[in-house]
């Protein structure tokens, strides 16, 4: 399937190649090139490039592309979820996918990237199991290891892999017996220039820390299922106790992991946390501009909102701002023409107020579209949807664990037209 | 930013300098004897490699690590093994016995991964060691060992093609395979290796729709993919003749002719074996993973009825907050659908609206699916959604609205006018790009009807001079000549004015002049034929020669002259011939010939090795060949009903569960399966309602019932217990499971029932009751790897004087350790005779001796007098050697040392009589020791030489048919190596032999066997 992978950061620099079948020359990464060369945005690169003999799946993550070649057909889905999952696991591993810390830790990159697929098809991709095979680097192992000589694979060999249960590592023990679940909420909206509602849904993630000893089997029941009509689940989820009884059963893998993503489409359920009153105009002469943009709360259920910040994209004329915040900072970058403004935690009795004039360039026709804001926002202790965890039970093993919940409701793609 | 950078380090003279000296370096770190060095030179060769540096001329310093110990250091040679092999065949071959040898390794694991590189390494010569190892490999115990052989089939073929038949049969077998760790990896080497093949499939369909939740994510997509083209070959079409694709065809169901032709026609009735498929992929829809769901979307999208389609569309949407790239692809095969089923879309539009953020290729993908979802209901929301877009700051993005609102305008007639406006409007904007397209469609729209608008074809001359786009000009010509009729009085000016500016204008837009002229000449040529002759003398002389072609082309056309023939008479004709106005149409219109979501989909062409999907057979293939013969014993009543497929549609969580048991039942010790656990925490979770007392016990109930479950399965395949005792026993086993399976069965079942499980229960609880103590002794006379004998002393570890109050007592449990294969179980007893509470007992970390400990759970306290057994498991490898470690409490640490004796370090095993001596017959010479004993006589009878030998050593003993020899056989914890031992009694001397490999450990039981048997007392 995969027949090699290249990492190429922004730059065009080809830093890493892996082969799982014969060599391929990285000269059909010039096939890439042009097309990044001819995308202009490395968002707008095609992920499926055609090229005489191969084909390149590609993603970008992280300022780095992993570019892919496929000899023959298989489903183009299946290479990019599994390049995402690739750089997911970086992730996991080092903190962060860059290109420094791959270069950093090439030989466990390498290492991952061996276990990861055997022959072009996936192998183990389950975090505990991989952990399990190669150590994650820290800090004081690495040096450790460089003192002693020892290594970063695992002494002994997994056992996850042969169970039934393959995403659970066998033997975990923990003095604290723990298991957190945060739901986040976040709302995806387009408001349109009078503040109605064009589209709203939520889009939801149970994200779950369990820290429990032993093989224990949780179920996770809500106050308010029916509110759920599109779920996806992490592959420990028993799917036919959900379609039966609307509750999430499960062995969960150990450590961090996405339980439940969910869908909330119905316009009706969701709430929009503020309002924006903005008034956007560009004069036809003096090549100058206003900008007013007032921020209030709407249906925020009694809590604060927290986190705002409004990121404009401003047309290519806009030279420069000279505005006053009554609350919150904002800059405005004149190279990548977008103006940032932090306002922090929304005060309802003093509604945050952005005022003041726009320069253009001179000469240059007026901008015709007035330019979409983009908001950003944070809600603690709220689930938008009004979803509430009703209780957390566990089988099969005899501790007490100590469990926990979040909410925490976010923006998403939340945009205000103009 | 081009391929520039690739050769700077080639080009460098120094590195060329420097890398001599490195590989050099390297060399000399690879063929130091300190681990450490070694590693770290593997390390850097590895970070060559990746950076796609040559390292090859140290392929012999390294091969020579293949054998390391230093598990790092071996894996990093396997890496560089693999990318190099190739080229340095015949170093690499000296590789190849360590590989052999590890392939024969007890560890599953290490049998997996020597299989993994061995079949990594691209050298025909060893392609009959791979076939070898592939089919030795294929039926090894460990499911993990047989994926691994899978994913070596498509190695092997892809380096010797001819091995293909060969291949075949050892997919034959795998794909016979009931664990679902297989299943994935044997399907895409099916896939790769014989995919027309379909045959090998029939007799595993069922199985695989009812394993396919439990296998790995990525395998569930190569098999929902492969299941979809075999469905197409064996069942008939759902889409019944007369509601096919078309929504609109649906309301010509009722007209009362088509409702009689259907009521003639035979009603559909769908395969189970289809429905059972449809069934089992749709919880899939719910997958984390995106290639799952894209998978039984298209599964869905070519097999099931349509009324049902509309379930994979909400995941769809689903999947499109995901990241861009996936986007890209689910918004590509959305746009096919939505052609052909508005319906089903059409709820979630506004899912695609644009946002200013997209990538430009989302955002035109989004922008066809929402023109594909337009009709008269929703066309009023979507132009006004395009407003917004056309006025975006991503021209390109812009364009293609125009584009989309021109689609919009010839598919919905009652909105063309509205479009025309809003188009003309446009014209007037400040932007070139979206001038000239809308120039370009609405010359598009015009052609459809012409003589109504011929105040916008005015209006199109008057912008004429302001538009610089050469394809807007190009139409603008284009339509002043071919409606010239119309507008009389301003063509001859516009060509009057493209007659002083030709020489500076584009290729096309010199084209369309000379075609104006013509058409001109050809209607006015009172007004027009200087203009038009100046013209063609311009074209006859442009440096581009199509356009001297086509001004050649028109003269001889238009100017009648005697060498042109009969043509000139057709000019008119020719030239001002009604064209038909173009289609505009989706780009997406021809993508369904391609299987939703595959690479070919997303190209629109053939990918290399894409699989057509066959159209349906218009009669179905034989459904017999399906069905599975359930290879059973007699008197297996229970079993009897479990044949998939047979299930009803209301029962099928019954099916499956019966699917479930049978699984289990036959699945070997190692696999613990999930399934089992499922069924008890669900139908425990039934009761827990109020006592949790009482589920955990039902808990520990139904575990105990699986066990007798698994046990009356050994004996049943176990024919030579005849005795009518146990069979009568055996009988009434089965009766027990079967209430359990009804008792399982009706509390999935639906709620009504419950009342009616109330009684059922009762009785069930009562029957256990009755068979339960009949039931133990049947157990341990038969479970196969139980230890006959378990001796209850245990030995001091710790005495409370040295442990400053804290004592510990271990004894052997003689059961399979749960922590590892190769590990010996032990309970640790400790207690506390002091009279403060200890804290945080548990063994140190860093104080083992070579051994492997798995240590027990930290003891956070423990209370003056009490006690607390633990259980923790010590890989002793085959050797009397004591195991020293730490016992530590918050303030002292104790040396302790666990002396294991020898009959410790063994496992029981069963096999027959003949099995036996076979076994015997293979390992004699060197192998076998014996000793010739004179026998107490209380020790003769045949009862005590066997309670002797077990207490002494962890044997099963092998029943009998001569009444003086005795046999026991078991094998060693951790190599697994066989023991068998055997004492034959000649009054009054006895000789014991023992058959090993392991020669050390015969030596020493020999002597302990010695001494029981020769020592009265029990």
């Amino acid at each position: 399937m995969i027949h090699s992978l290249f990492l190429i950061n922004n730059a065009g620099d080809l830093f890493l190649e892996k082969h799982w079948k014969s060599v391929i020359s990285r000269s059909v990464c010039d096939y890439f090139f042009e097309a990044r060369e001819k995308a202009v945005e490395p968002d707008n690169v095609p992920p499926v490039i055609r090229t005489p003999h191969h084909y390149l799946i590609n993603i970008y993550r992280e300022k780095i592309f992993f570019v892919s070649v496929i000899q023959t057909e298989v489903p183009p889905l299946f290479v990019i979820e599994f390049l995402h999952r690739v750089a997911e696991t970086f992730q996991d591993y080092f903190g962060e996918c860059s290109e420094s810390t791959i270069k950093d830790n090439v030989v466990i990159v390498y290492e991952l990237l061996e276990e990861m697929l055997d022959n072009g098809f996936p192998l183990a991709t389950e975090s505990n199991i991989l952990k399990e095979l190669i150590r994650p680097p820290t800090i004081l192992r690495s040096m450790v290891n460089t003192i002693t000589g020892s290594s970063n694979v695992g002494e002994t060999l997994p056992t996850g892999q042969l169970s039934t249960i393959p995403w659970r590592r066998a033997g975990v023990k923990y003095t604290n017996n723990e298991a957190y679940f945060d739901v986040v909420e976040e709302i995806d909206a387009i408001l349109d220039k009078s503040g109605t509602t064009v589209f709203a849904e939520i889009q939801g993630v149970i994200d779950a820390c369990v820290k429990l000893s032993g093989m224990p089997d949780l179920t996770l029941s809500f106050m308010n299922p029916r509110l759920l009509d599109d779920v996806s689940f992490h592959p420990c989820v028993r799917y036919k106790r959900w379609e039966s009884e609307r509750v999430i059963s499960f062995v969960p893998p150990d450590g961090n992991f996405q339980l439940m993503s969910y869908h909330i489409s119905a316009q009706n359920l969701v709430a929009i946390p503020v309002y924006v009153k903005q008034n956007i105009s560009f004069f036809e002469t003096g090549s100058s501009g206003r900008l007013d943009i007032t921020v209030g709360p709407k249906q925020t259920m009694g809590k604060t909102v927290e986190g705002l910040v409004v990121t404009v994209h401003m047309p290519k004329v806009v030279l420069s701002a000279n505005l006053n915040a009554t609350q919150g900072t904002y800059n405005y970058d004149p190279v990548t023409k977008i103006l940032v403004w932090d306002i922090g935690k929304l005060n309802p009795q003093k509604l945050p107020n952005l005022k003041g004039s726009l320069s253009l360039q001179s000469g240059a026709p007026k901008p015709e579209e007035n330019p979409s804001l983009n908001i950003d926002l944070k809600i603690q202790q709220l689930a938008i949807s009004g979803l509430k965890v009703n209780r957390l039970d566990m089988y099969g093993e005899k501790y007490k664990p100590f469990k926990g919940v979040k909410y925490v409701t976010k923006a998403g793609k939340f945009q205000v037209r103009t | 930013f081009s391929s520039g950078y690739m050769n700077v380090n080639e080009s460098n003279p120094s590195f060329t300098l420097f890398k001599y000296e490195l590989l050099k370096y390297l060399k000399e770190m690879l063929e130091s004897s300190k681990e450490s060095l070694k590693l770290e030179a593997m390390k850097r060769i590895v970070g060559l490699i990746a950076k796609g540096k040559n390292a090859s001329e140290l392929f012999p310093a390294v091969v020579k690590n293949v054998a390391s110990k230093n598990i790092e250091l071996k894996k990093l040679v396997y890496v560089y093994l693999v990318r190099y092999a190739e080229e340095q065949q015949d170093l690499a071959l000296l590789s190849i016995s360590t590989f052999q040898r590890a392939l024969k390794d007890p560890n599953q694991l290490i049998r997996a991964s020597a299989l993994r590189v061995l079949s990594s390494i691209r050298v025909p010569i060893i392609v009959p060691i791979m076939m070898l190892s592939i089919k030795e490999a294929s039926t090894d115990l460990s499911p993990y060992v047989r994926k691994t052989a899978a994913h070596a089939i498509q190695k092997l073929y892809s380096l010797d093609p001819d091995q293909k038949e060969h291949l075949i049969e050892v997919i034959e077998k795998l794909l016979k395979d009931k664990s679902t760790l297989v299943a994935g990896s044997v399907v895409m080497a099916f896939e790769e290796v014989c995919p027309d093949r379909i045959d090998l499939i029939h007799k595993n369909y069922r199985k695989l729709c009812n394993l396919l939740v439990d296998v790995e994510e990525w395998g569930q997509v190569v098999i929902i993919h492969m299941l979809t083209r075999y469905a197409r070959t064996q069942f008939v079409s759902p889409w019944r003749e007369d509601a096919v694709f078309d929504e609109n065809s649906e309301k010509a169901f009722y007209d009362s002719e088509e409702e009689r032709r259907v009521e003639q026609s035979k009603p559909y009735i769908m395969d189970p074996d289809h429905r059972l498929l449809l069934r089992n992929t749709k919880p899939l829809l719910q997958s984390r993973n995106t290639a799952v769901v894209m998978a039984v979307s298209q599964l869905y999208w070519h097999l099931a009825p349509t009324h049902e389609l509309s379930i994979i569309t909400k995941s769809l949407v689903r999947l499109l907050r995901s990241h861009r790239e996936v986007q890209y692809i689910v918004l590509q095969n959305i746009a096919t659908m939505s052609i052909q089923r508005k319906g089903m879309f059409e709820p979630f539009m506004k899912s695609f609206y644009v946002r200013s953020t997209d990538a430009t290729h989302i955002k035109t993908l989004k922008l066809e699916i929402l023109t594909n979802l337009a009709n008269e209901a929703n066309i009023s929301t979507i132009l006004r959604e395009f407003q917004t877009y056309v006025k975006s700051q991503d021209k390109a993005f812009a364009a293609a609205t125009i584009q989309a609102i021109g689609r919009c305008a010839t598919n919905i007639s009652e909105v063309t006018d509205t479009c025309l406006n809003g188009l003309v409007l446009l014209l007037s904007n400040r932007d070139e790009t979206v001038v000239a397209e809308s120039v370009v469609v609405i010359k598009k729209l015009l052609q459809t009807q012409p003589s109504q608008h011929s105040d916008i074809i005015k209006h199109m001359a008057k912008l004429f001079d302001n538009i610089t786009v050469s394809m807007a000009r190009a139409s603008i010509l284009w339509l002043m000549g071919e409606y010239c009729e119309h507008v009389p009085k301003i063509a001859p000016d516009v060509l009057r004015k493209m007659a002083k500016t030709f020489t500076s204008e584009e290729d096309i837009v010199k084209l369309q002049t000379v075609n104006l002229a013509a058409k001109l000449y050809l209607t006015n040529s009172k007004q027009t034929k200087l203009l038009t002759q100046y013209i063609l003398n311009l074209g006859k002389y442009d440096q581009s020669y199509d356009i001297r072609d086509r001004t050649r082309f028109i003269r001889q056309l238009i100017v009648p002259n005697e060498k042109s023939g009969a043509l000139s008479k057709y000019a008119r004709r020719i030239l001002m011939a009604p064209k038909p106005a173009p289609v505009l149409q989706s780009a997406f219109k021809d993508r369904d010939r391609f299987q939703l979501g595959t690479l070919s989909h997303s190209l629109n062409s053939q990918a290399n090795g894409y699989l057509e999907l066959s159209d349906w057979p218009a009669v179905a293939p034989d459904q017999s060949v399906r069905i599975v013969e359930v290879v059973e014993p007699a008197g297996a009543p229970v079993f009897g009903k479990s044949k998939p497929g047979k299930s009803d549609e209301k029962f099928y969580s019954d099916s499956e569960e019966e699917e479930e048991e049978e699984e289990e039942g036959s699945s070997s010790e190692d696999s613990s399966s999930s399934s089992s656990e499922e069924s008890e925490s669900e139908s425990e979770s039934e009761e827990n309602s109020d006592d949790s007392n009482k589920s955990s016990s039902s808990q520990s109930d139904s575990e105990k019932k699986k066990k007798t479950l698994k046990n009356k399965k050994l004996q049943q395949q176990k024919p030579d217990s005849k005795d009518r005792y146990w069979s009568h026993k055996a009988l009434l086993l089965i009766i027990r499971t079967k209430f359990f399976l009804m008792h399982i069965v009706l509390s999935f079942s639906n709620q009504f029932v419950a009342s009616c499980r109330c009684s059922l229960l009762c009785l069930y609880v009562f029957l256990v009751c009755q068979f339960d103590t009949i039931s133990w002794d049947v157990r341990v006379s038969l479970q196969a790897s139980s230890p006959v004998f378990v001796p209850e002393t245990s030995r001091e570890l710790l005495h409370r004087m040295t442990g400053k109050g804290l004592s510990a007592q271990y004894r052997f449990t003689r059961q399979p350790c749960i922590y590892g294969n190769s590990m010996v179980s032990l309970q640790l007893t400790l207690s506390n005779s002091s009279d403060q509470a200890l804290e945080n007992i548990h063994i140190s970390e860093k104080s083992s001796t070579g051994q492997n400990i798995h240590r027990f759970n930290a003891i956070e306290r423990l209370e003056p007098q009490a006690s607390v057994t633990v259980s923790m498991g010590v890989d002793f490898n085959d050797s009397t050697q004591a195991a020293n470690f730490q016992l530590c409490t918050k303030e002292d640490e104790f040396s302790v040392s666990i002396q294991p004796a020898v009959g410790e370090l063994l496992l029981p095993i069963t096999m027959s009589e003949a099995d036996f001596t076979k076994e015997q017959s293979k390992l004699v010479g060197m192998n076998e020791s014996s000793a010739t004993i004179t026998m107490t006589p209380e020790n003769v009878s045949s009862q005590s030489v066997n309670r002797k030998v077990v207490s002494v050593a962890n044997l099963g003993v092998i029943p009998s048919s001569q009444e003086n020899i005795h046999r026991f056989a078991g094998k060693t914890v951790s190599s697994g190596c066989l023991v068998l031992v055997s004492v034959a009694l000649k009054d009054p001397d006895a000789v014991i032999t023992i058959n090993t490999e392991n020669t050390v450990m015969a030596s020493m039981l020999l002597r302990q066997f010695k001494t029981a048997l020769t020592n009265s007392g029990p």
